[in-house]
């Protein structure tokens, strides 16, 4: 009983980051151009995001 | 060592064309600079501290070459700040500050790429997406966490560590209900204050009961408590909202990325000698406007200086161009061919022509409003059901043991049991996996529902020109004409856009001409004049051609110094794949042929393919002749491009349009072929009959597990561990089951291919 103390709290935390993360992607931009993604990577100027 | 990639994207750069065969050749862009920047500035807008921002669509981005090429080529230019490719949608966003717009469109074409201003003034931001996914991906983090926790309930945790677990599910379920669940309650209320129901108001009773009698179980230390099934039920009916939205959203952004080649605005010539570019909407009666070769009409006007050749295919359906001399009307949306025209504004633009044509649009399209969807007449007999099953469970329960708390719970069951997951599932999985079929094929589909018409028809119209016809002349017979006559036509017939010209060009592409006449001029709905050596040619009608012409033939003459040379005949070429199409459909439909062009040319065209057809069609002549088909019982599928069928095409059951048709066809059709074949009309069709086959059999497999599982609710039988299986196993079956479109021989063209087609097509119409 008393494992559950931090084991829950520690994998709701763990799944809220990702859920944070993921968030923070969409609205940031980052699957606006998946395509465009993976043909930037072969371009090895720098590259900022507009 | 550099890796293979490297290598490629070096070579492209040396030769920028090297992976995308540049299309930037045949577009025959010949608008002023002065109008290009008055319709930049217009389309741009402001964000912020000087800095605009302009949005092009360029349809021959392929690769990260070519992300390279354009993003280098356009910071170059003075003025700009950022410019950035966006791959996925095609298109680059630049910024740049505030003045006069560097030449964009002039950049990239010289860099092998051509682009179109891209309205993203005219975009709203597709905010109810962003909100689907982040709904969905609560929702998903939610159910996953909560069904952790039931996991380890069902499998016999004690007592106090059930009451923890239960309280952290209805921690964990609270706010996702809040967040995920808010658009099936709004939309559920919505409903029921305007005394409706739709698929919505089970769900969000089903939910809401589950979660509220969960609540009351945990308060009271109870046994079973519903947290998961409530929110796992919400994340599988997200799921099928999401795909059916982004179905839509896909297809709606592809049709307006097909380049928007409608005029925004034009020059017009003030009083006082300036020129100035203004928009469609601020053109008014009695202004001056300059229109340049290549241009659209944008208002109705009457010529008042120049002459030229004006084709008005899209407009009445009509495929050979006129003359236009002053004094000559023009309608809105015709387009100036050869030569720049001054022209009188006789209308306002939402008097003209073009707006008359969206008015009887609108008109036509309340008719198909009528059709509901095969998902909302479902959810309309299965909401009554379900509340009435769930009710008399409730009392049954009450009659057999007088536990209030038992029947209640029984009934609530019986409503999570049977709340429409696998259902909610069933018609948009299969639409998706059905679009993305069509897309491959080249095939753009608007929504869902117009697959479900689509399968319903028997009867099919065709426009022609445009449609089944490419809308290019073609020459008939070259190989009949001598090769010397071929040769100076063709060497005259370069320095036009005249349709007819570009056919006797094109007819001649394989053995260029040495010969280079001298002094090529172009007279208006006459033809060309040119100098070889002492010799006067001239290419045109005959009755001008020629000092002695007794003829008025349709055909073109060539003449040397008055007297003929060859004569040249030009058909309107079928659509490739016409016949072999026509010969499918014509053993399961009904076909017919309804065009604006004249008797004869359709007559001819008719015969050829052995249709049906009517001849001189006006709009409201289209949309008559399909009510009346229509009227005997027969579902009507119309297809065609024009601005004179975009009435009959939002007025039929369902509408197919070629990707080169009119704005306003395009955006009435249910469906949007890129290809030039006309195959893809039995191909949407077969894949249509198919999608709704495949629509039935999960509807009847959805249902078929109700059959099974309510009884086993009603009777009391049913625990969260039997709802979560029941519920998750019946829409995986669905789901699988849709699944099997997609499985299917695949017709292998892929979307970049198709994305190729779709800017030549439009090129060459441009």
């Amino acid at each position: 009983m008393d494992d559950f103390l931090f084991l829950v709290p520690v994998a709701l935390l763990l799944g809220l980051a990702g859920l944070g993360a993921f968030m923070w992607a969409l609205g940031n931009g980052q699957y606006d151009d998946l395509n465009g993604a993976a043909e930037r990577i072969l371009l090895d100027d720098k590259d900022t995001p507009l | 060592m550099p890796f293979a990639p490297v290598i490629v994207s070096k070579g492209a750069l040396e030769k920028p064309m090297t992976c995308c065969t540049s299309a930037g050749g045949i577009a025959l862009t010949v608008a002023t600079d002065i109008n290009r920047d008055g319709e930049i500035l217009l389309a741009s807008r402001l964000v912020g501290d000087g800095v605009r921002q302009t949005d092009l669509s360029v349809p021959s981005i392929h690769c990260g070459a070519c992300i390279r090429n354009v993003e280098t080529a356009l910071a170059a230019l003075p003025g700009v700040e950022a410019a950035r490719v966006n791959l996925s949608t095609k298109r680059a966003t630049i910024r740049w500050h505030d003045g006069a717009p560097p030449p964009f469109i002039e950049t990239l074409r010289r860099a092998g790429y051509d682009a179109h201003i891209y309205d993203a003034g005219a975009e709203v931001k597709d905010t109810a997406f962003n909100e689907l996914i982040r709904a969905l991906a609560v929702a998903g983090f939610a159910a996953s966490n909560i069904m952790l926790l039931s996991v380890s309930v069902w499998s016999g945790a004690d007592n106090a560590t059930r009451d923890l677990f239960h309280g952290i599910s209805a921690a964990i379920a609270l706010p996702t209900l809040a967040y995920s669940g808010r658009m099936f309650f709004r939309s559920a209320w919505r409903a029921l204050r305007h005394g409706r129901t739709n698929m919505d108001v089970p769900i969000s009773i089903g939910v809401l009961l589950a979660f509220g009698m969960s609540l009351y179980e945990t308060a009271t230390h109870g046994a079973h408590a519903y947290f998961d099934a409530s929110v796992t039920l919400l994340f599988f009916l997200l799921i099928g909202r999401t795909l059916d939205h982004l179905m839509r959203e896909k297809a709606r952004t592809a049709v307006k990325g097909l380049a928007n080649l409608a005029a925004r605005g034009a020059l017009v010539l003030q009083p006082d000698g300036d020129r100035v570019y203004m928009s469609i909407n601020e053109i008014t009666a009695g202004m001056t406007i300059l229109l340049a070769a290549g241009e659209r009409v944008p208002v109705d006007a009457q010529v008042i200086a120049g002459h030229s050749d004006i084709d008005s295919a899209l407009l009445s359906g009509e495929s050979a161009p006129v003359a236009a001399a002053p004094g000559t009307y023009l309608q809105a949306g015709v387009l100036n061919l050869t030569e720049p025209l001054t022209l009188k504004a006789t209308a306002a633009a939402k008097d003209s022509t073009l707006a008359d044509m969206v008015r009887l649009m609108e008109a036509a399209e309340t008719g198909r409003s009528a059709y509901r969807r095969i998902a909302d007449r479902a959810s309309r007999l299965y909401a009554p059901v379900v509340h009435a099953t769930a009710f008399l469970t409730f009392i049954g329960w009450m009659i057999a043991t007088g536990d209030i708390h038992r029947a209640v719970t029984i009934a609530i069951a019986v409503l999570i049991i049977t709340c429409p997951c696998a259902l909610g599932l069933a018609v948009p999985m299969v639409q998706v996996m059905a679009a993305r079929r069509l897309f491959e094929n080249g095939i753009l589909l608007k929504d869902g529902g117009a697959l479900e018409r689509l399968a319903e028809i028997d009867a099919i119209v065709f426009d022609k020109t445009g449609t089944l016809t490419s809308g290019m002349p073609r020459l008939i017979d070259p190989a009949a004409i001598a090769p010397g006559a071929l040769k100076i036509a063709t060497a005259i017939a370069v320095h036009s856009r005249h349709p007819y010209s570009r056919a006797i060009a094109a007819a001649c592409l394989a053995n260029p001409t040495p010969l280079e006449p001298d002094a090529v001029t172009e007279h208006p709905g006459c033809g060309l004049d040119a100098r070889i050596g002492p010799h006067t040619y001239r290419l045109g009608r005959a009755n001008w051609a020629l000092s002695d012409s007794a003829t008025d033939d349709t055909g073109l003459v060539l003449s040397k110094d008055g007297a003929p040379l060859a004569c040249f005949r030009f058909e309107d070429r079928l659509r490739s794949g016409t016949h072999d199409a026509l010969k499918a459909l014509k053993r399961d439909f009904e076909i017919e042929i309804l065009s604006g062009d004249h008797d004869a040319v359709v007559g001819r065209i008719a015969g050829e393919l052995d249709l049906r057809y009517s001849a001189g069609m006006l709009p409201a002549g289209k949309v008559e002749r399909i009510r009346d088909i229509e009227s005997h019982g027969h579902h009507v599928l119309m297809v065609g491009d024009g601005l004179n069928d975009a009435s009959a095409l939002a007025a039929a059951h369902a509408s197919m349009a070629p990707a080169t048709a009119a704005d306003i066809g395009r955006n009435a059709a249910d469906l949007v072929f890129l290809h030039e074949s006309l195959d893809a009309v039995p191909q949407a069709i077969g894949l249509a009959r198919e999608a709704a086959k495949l629509v039935r059999q999960n509807l009847v497999l959805a249902v078929g597990y109700n059959i099974i599982a309510v009884p086993v609710a009603i009777m009391g039988h049913v625990t969260p561990l039997i709802a979560a299986i029941a519920m998750s196993s019946s829409s995986i079956v669905v789901i699988a089951n849709a699944l099997r479109l997609g499985g299917r021989r695949r017709v292998g063209k892929s979307a970049a291919t198709s994305a190729s087609h779709v800017s030549l097509d439009i090129m060459e119409h441009a």
